[in-house]
């Protein structure tokens, strides 16, 4: 191996190295985390939206062909602006993707598990939901809103 | 080296019948942009649903045309650089396996039996041909493997004890034994999960499992679609690039092959970031093998710039002591002899540079959560398997079929056009897919424009239209850069023969070489790499087994919400019904 080659082998490993370092440092340090393996909570048929606090929130949401069911039976919830949802995701049929637009609430719904992100909603106003694995000829039009609304102190 | 009957006409057919399927899956990678974008605002144009066509898309274009051109690139490579004859039973039966067994998944997904997509994640259930077909189809692309190339690299070893195996046959065997490694998770997915299902003898599956199984294959399997194209850019390219060329450095090249078949394993996690079930410490484990696999990458782009510098100075010395200006002394478009063919690996080159970088953002642990499923992901692996993979497969199949045939390549001026044509619009559309899909959320696999891009629905969004429109141009331009491709391809196929059919191809010589004892002890390391997979996926498969191995979930079809159990009972009951009330 010349002197080049072994200059661009230290430098790529280098390069990963630190890259690596940063992701780490994203999930650990500043708790941009991943799902994890969640076996505490049995799976749900039914939407609801629990208020714990005036700005803390408990989301079951089901996905199933072809809409999301986010409180009994609706896809759309409204809750006030610096809410903290904790939101629990199932499927009650196929596979089905959840990704709430502008956030970095990105979860699959897999039938017989339950995935869990946490999320503080901080700016004001609408949240489009969709659907983003495919689920069957209705996949195109399944979708849900949360609405964040400006709280008055 | 001379080739006839009945090995001629098989590698022949491996590079044309895949092409001739080409054809329509890309001509519904054209449709989809069309659809997405609302230029098309409906299920279905001319008998093809969106969804089916966009199963099509993936299977022909991503497995079955890959597929088959790593064999027929696999046979011609082994025969010209080992000199022995291929065994006609051996390619008889492979190729028999292959068409079969694609012929009967086509026909499960033309006849809308199988719109399940190219990741078939069950419990979407297909008829069960599409599996079976599929199974067929890489047990057939295994058979030269192990029948052919094997012994005759065994014999050729005999002979020439003091020789290491060339550097092409080195990466095909590299490549072909990852593949035999990935099949099997796949194979089992298959076989006891999809297969059981659908023909009714289980009632209910683990869908979380079948996915872990399906990623185990599925991310290696970019890898294998690489290798092929790696292999040209070791051995083929500098030679193309100039006849003095030389490859800057066989051990380099072992040594990326080596980093491949040990890496490419262990990374499947990277898919299912966002997955509920798998404790999230695997997936960082997973990320971190994700990035041992850029390495190779890396290395390759630095040897495959260091032997065009030095075909290039070896071409022209007046730029000999240049550190910049022997760019400028490439064959960019020419159309001498075989220089057409650089087109295809430069075009190709420029993209699967974005590639690699966006796909380090992809396997970016929590990074990935701002990209997952959304049109960033296909904008993404547009530029390596739709980049660098199809021009190298593209340009090397012509270059295959005019050796084959005996012929002279037609309208070179068109074939050598082709690749920018294709790598503009590839620009263009994977700049759309990937910036409305990071920056907006636009996601794939939708057929948005019944909905999302349709101005008269109620789920309008208007901001994701530029990124849609912008799409429809690059997608254009794809489809005349593959226009231009096959005038040139049937033009070469159909032309009066004018020499006798050979097998050969452009290998460079190495500029540094050195004996590699450690690298080329490929047991030893295939060893290692099955380990090393094996011991990287069993936490994963604990978690994903917990609640049970056959876990709950019955199947379904695309068009019906409810199980497909039920609705079979439901179908039958009213036509008992129907039938009692007639009487």
């Amino acid at each position: 191996m010349d002197r080049a080659e072994r200059n661009i082998l230290t430098v790529a490993i280098g390069l990963l190295l630190f890259f690596f370092v940063l992701i780490v440092y994203a999930a650990k340090g500043l708790k941009i985390d991943l799902p994890t393996c969640v076996t505490n909570v049995q799976p749900f048929r039914e939407g609801r939206l629990i208020q714990h606090a005036p700005d803390r929130y408990e989301l079951h949401a089901v996905a199933r062909m072809w809409f999301f069911d986010f409180n009994g039976g609706s896809n759309e919830i409204e809750i006030p602006a610096g809410s903290v949802v904790d939101i629990y995701l199932t499927s009650a049929d196929v596979v089905h993707g959840m990704h709430i637009n502008g956030t970095t609430v990105n979860l699959m719904a897999i039938p017989g598990t339950v995935n869990y992100a946490r999320y503080r909603f901080e700016k004001p106003g609408v949240y489009h939901v969709v659907c983003h694995e495919f689920c069957g000829v209705g996949h195109q039009a399944m979708q849900g809103k949360i609405v964040v609304k400006e709280v008055e102190r | 080296m001379r080739v006839e009957g009945s090995v001629r006409f098989i590698i022949l057919s491996e590079i044309v019948f895949p092409i001739l399927l080409l054809m329509f899956g890309i001509y519904h990678g054209v449709m989809q942009v069309l659809y997405r974008a609302g230029i098309i605002r409906a299920d279905s144009f001319l008998g093809i649903d969106y969804y089916q066509g966009l199963t099509l898309h993936g299977v022909i274009n991503a497995i079955v045309f890959t597929t088959f051109f790593a064999v027929a690139f696999g046979n011609a490579v082994v025969l010209y650089l080992l000199k022995k004859p291929l065994r006609p039973g051996v390619q008889w039966l492979s190729w028999i396996l292959m068409v079969g067994g694609t012929l009967m998944a086509a026909w499960a997904m033309f006849t809308k039996r199988a719109t399940v997509l190219y990741t078939f994640y069950p419990p979407l259930i297909a008829h069960w041909t599409f599996y079976i077909g599929a199974v067929l189809l890489v047990v057939g692309s295994l058979v030269p493997f192990f029948l052919d190339w094997i012994p005759n690299a065994v014999a050729w070893k005999r002979e020439n004890p003091d020789k290491k195996l060339p550097l092409a046959v080195f990466g095909v065997f590299v490549n072909h034994t990852l593949w035999t490694i990935m099949i099997i998770p796949v194979a089992i997915e298959i076989l006891f999960q999809l297969f059981p299902l659908s023909v009714g003898w289980v009632d209910k599956i683990n869908p979380l499992l079948a996915r872990t199984l399906f990623w185990f294959f599925g991310h290696p399997v970019v890898y294998f679609w690489l290798l092929p194209a790696y292999v040209m850019l070791y051995t083929m390219l500098p030679k193309i690039a100039s006849d003095k060329g030389k490859l800057y450095s066989d051990p380099a090249g072992r040594l990326a092959f080596i980093l491949f078949l040990l890496f490419s394993l262990p990374v499947g996690l990277h898919h299912q970031f966002t997955e509920p079930g798998i404790s999230n410490s695997w997936k960082l484990i997973h990320a971190i093998f994700t990035f041992c696999v850029a390495l190779p990458s890396l290395v390759t782009a630095f040897t495959v710039a260091a032997s065009l510098e030095y075909s290039a100075k070896a071409e022209d010395p007046s730029v000999k002591d240049s550190k910049f200006y022997w760019w400028t002394r490439l064959p960019y478009l020419r159309l001498e002899g075989d220089k057409w063919l650089f087109s295809y690996f430069f075009a190709g080159l420029v993209l699967f540079f974005f590639g690699g970088i966006t796909g380090i953002v992809n396997a970016s642990y929590s990074l990935n959560l701002a990209v997952h499923n959304t049109a960033y992901v296909p904008g993404h692996f547009h530029t390596t398997v739709g980049g660098l993979v199809l021009l190298s497969f593209l340009g090397m199949s012509l270059y295959m079929v005019s050796k084959l045939r005996g012929t002279d390549v037609r309208f070179k001026g068109l074939a050598a056009l082709a690749p920018y044509f294709w790598m503009q619009g590839m620009f263009m559309f994977s700049y759309a897919m990937m910036v409305g899909g990071a920056l907006e959320g636009f996601p794939r696999r939708t057929n948005a424009g019944l909905t999302y891009l349709n101005p008269d629905s109620p789920l309008y969004r208007p901001e994701w239209v530029g990124y849609a429109q912008l799409s429809v141009v690059g997608g254009a331009l794809l489809g005349i850069g593959f226009v231009l491709f096959l005038i040139a391809f049937f033009g070469t196929l159909l032309a009066p023969k004018v020499r006798e059919s050979v097998v050969e191809f452009p290998i460079a010589e190495a500029y540094h070489d050195a004996p590699t004892p450690v690298l080329n002890n490929l047991k030893g390391w295939t060893v290692a790499a099955v380990l090393l997979a094996v011991l990287s996926y069993i936490p994963p498969l604990y978690d994903v087994t917990q609640r049970g191995v056959f876990y709950n979930s019955p199947a379904y079809k695309e068009q019906f919400p409810v199980p497909l159990k039920q609705l079979q009972q439901t179908q039958s009951e009213t036509k008992e019904l129907s039938m009692k009330e007639e009487r």
